[in-house]
């Protein structure tokens, strides 16, 4: 069972990110018919088809009501003792705000060299995983090595591809032994925010606007394409430093980095902190009164002139190509 | 109320990164080091709590000579001393958290701050790693904290995709902060003055008896490829808006 891979996986209510498919889909690449999930939670073994079909041999449901509330310490110590029943030879998390809490912390407790945030693992002629991994919020990419003997990484979201396969997951039993005094750091709220928003970290289509929006009023128009699209709005640090949008919309080396597959620049001439942080997406557009601004240079499409003109535009021509298709 | 932050000195944001000779570092000439700009928002809530509780804020930070300038540059700020652990060897995040852990349990402490990443390696790591390190409780990308002295807990709110949530926690623990904590201070003149008098203890890595094995290497470092020249549609905005619609459909296939 040496080469094993463990992916741990956030569950709700049966429902999955879109990350931890790519996850699945990954370690199954990776390693053929040595895939097992871990999940936590009431419900976790309803998430079993659909963890299956995207890359599960085996899955371990961790679903007893101590695991029903996130906890750093009591989740991490499971983990490890999973690790130690399981044998695998890598850990992949997914590079969420869950999985960059916990996946340190096992890592830790197991004394292995983590590799956060990749974009790429690849097998080496040993049978060692390699991790390709953005330094510097993308301004430069780092080939990584762990030399510890149970390798660990976590994923950024948006970059693998899925694969939907007929197979499905085995339930694997793991007797846990934790006392209360494991769950020390407790979740005792989570406050969801605006109900209907994509996340930006997550987001296929991200539309974004800089100090060209003029003022926060101006919005209206990036929310009215961003629906038009089904995208995600965000911002430059000027504006989110300024109040015209929570400090959640900014993106950049000091704010979100993203990996969408359009990327809509509105108004942002392109600080080098800004491109890095966008550095990830598959296209870029630009829409700036500026011909001269950097952010023509990181892009892959333009439009030169008035965005108070040029986004209505964009607009209709998206509702005009939806209505077709 | 005894409060650590671990500070890292980075690249400034501004800076554009090439590859070294090496191939698997950054080439580090001409540029212009600073503190990493998540464990400002650490050291501004450091300074905050000690304003209402009382007691002492110390900084701890690893790294070669120049990093002496960045611990400076906290006592400026309002920081009471600090600790630096001299190395001109780069570090992996375990390593730096296990010198780090290993001043902490010199020092003690009822907190650790310090920022949820550093905008070199984005590991966000060390955090997490110390906390192991020294068996206490963690909690990462905090947007708010208070703190109970009289219960010694913690109650702190923390970023997740589209959320918040709430996490209850007893001290000592560890805390790694996120933009929206606070807005850090500048240096007062009266501050910079009194800074050059301030301690900074300077302890070599080689004393701390950490693993001198990296768990993680880099073995390769590559700029991201250069994007094609982009084309460029001027014009009646509606027509170019068209176009636009067209490209990304049909030629990037994305819409």
């Amino acid at each position: 069972m040496g080469e094993q891979i463990l992916v741990v996986l956030q569950q709700e209510a049966g429902k999955v990110r879109h990350v931890a498919l790519e996850a699945l889909s990954l370690a199954q690449h990776l390693r053929p018919g040595q895939v097992t999930a871990l999940t936590f939670g009431p419900g976790s073994e309803s998430a079993r088809d659909v963890l299956g079909r995207y890359g599960a041999d085996r899955l371990v449901s961790l679903n007893h009501e101590m695991f029903a509330s996130y906890s750093s310490d009591g989740f991490a110590e499971a983990v490890r003792q999973v690790e130690n029943m399981v044998e695998a030879s890598a850990i992949i998390f997914p590079a969420t705000a869950w999985g960059k809490d916990l996946a340190p912390r096992v890592a830790g407790l197991l004394e292995a060299g983590l590799a956060s945030d990749c974009t790429e693992i690849t097998s080496d002629a040993d049978g060692r995983l390699v991790a390709i991994r953005p330094v510097y919020a993308g301004k430069a990419f780092a080939t990584v090595h762990i030399d510890s003997p149970v390798q660990t990484f976590s994923i950024r979201p948006n970059i693998q591809s899925v694969k939907e396969t007929n197979r499905s997951a085995e339930p694997l039993s793991c007797p846990i032994e934790l006392s209360a005094e494991s769950f020390q750091s407790k979740v005792v709220e989570v406050r969801t925010q605006a109900t209907d928003a994509v996340e930006l970290t997550e987001a296929e289509i991200i539309v974004s606007g800089g100090r060209g929006m003029k003022g926060p009023e101006n919005f209206k128009l990036l929310d009215d394409l961003a629906q038009a699209l089904g995208a995600a709005v965000g911002s430059s640090r000027p504006v989110a430093d300024e109040g015209w949008v929570p400090h959640s919309y900014h993106i950049g080396q000091t704010g979100k980095v993203v990996s969408p597959n359009v990327y809509f620049a509105v108004g942002i001439s392109g600080a080098i902190q800004h491109l890095a942080g966008i550095s990830g997406s598959k296209y870029i557009v630009a829409i700036n009164s500026d011909s001269e601004a950097p952010i023509f240079k990181a892009a892959n499409y333009g439009i030169v002139g008035n965005l108070f003109d040029v986004v209505p535009s964009v607009t209709k021509a998206v509702l005009a190509l939806k209505a077709e298709q | 109320m005894k409060i650590l932050v671990m500070v890292k000195q980075v690249p400034d944001t501004a800076t554009r990164i090439r590859v070294g000779g090496d191939g698997a570092s950054i080439a580090s000439d001409g540029i212009k080091w600073v503190i990493n700009p998540y464990d400002e928002f650490a050291i501004e809530e450091a300074l905050q709590i000690r304003e209402r509780l009382h007691g002492e804020v110390v900084v701890v930070s690893v790294g070669p000579q120049r990093v002496e300038e960045a611990i400076r540059q906290t006592l400026a700020m309002g920081v009471d001393r600090g600790v630096h652990v001299k190395t001109d060897v780069a570090l992996d995040s375990y390593q730096a958290a296990a010198a780090l852990a290993a001043v902490a349990r010199q020092e003690t402490f009822d907190l650790i701050l310090t920022g949820k990443q550093a905008v070199d390696d984005d590991a966000a790591q060390v955090g997490p790693l110390m906390s192991v390190l020294l068996e206490v409780p963690q909690v990462t990308v905090v947007l708010k904290l208070s703190i109970n002295p009289d219960t010694q807990r913690l109650i702190a709110e923390r970023e997740l995709e589209g959320a918040i949530e709430v996490v209850e926690l007893p001290y000592p623990a560890v805390i790694t902060a996120q933009r929206g904590l606070n807005e850090p201070r500048y240096p007062t003149l009266p501050n910079i003055m009194k800074a050059k008098k301030k301690e900074i203890r300077v302890e070599l890595l080689e004393s701390l008896g950490i693993d001198v094995v990296p768990k993680v290497r880099i073995t390769a470092l590559t700029e991201p490829p250069a994007r094609p020249v982009a084309k460029i549609l001027t014009g009646d905005p509606l027509e170019a808006a068209e176009q636009l619609v067209n490209l990304l459909h049909h030629e990037a296939k994305v819409l």
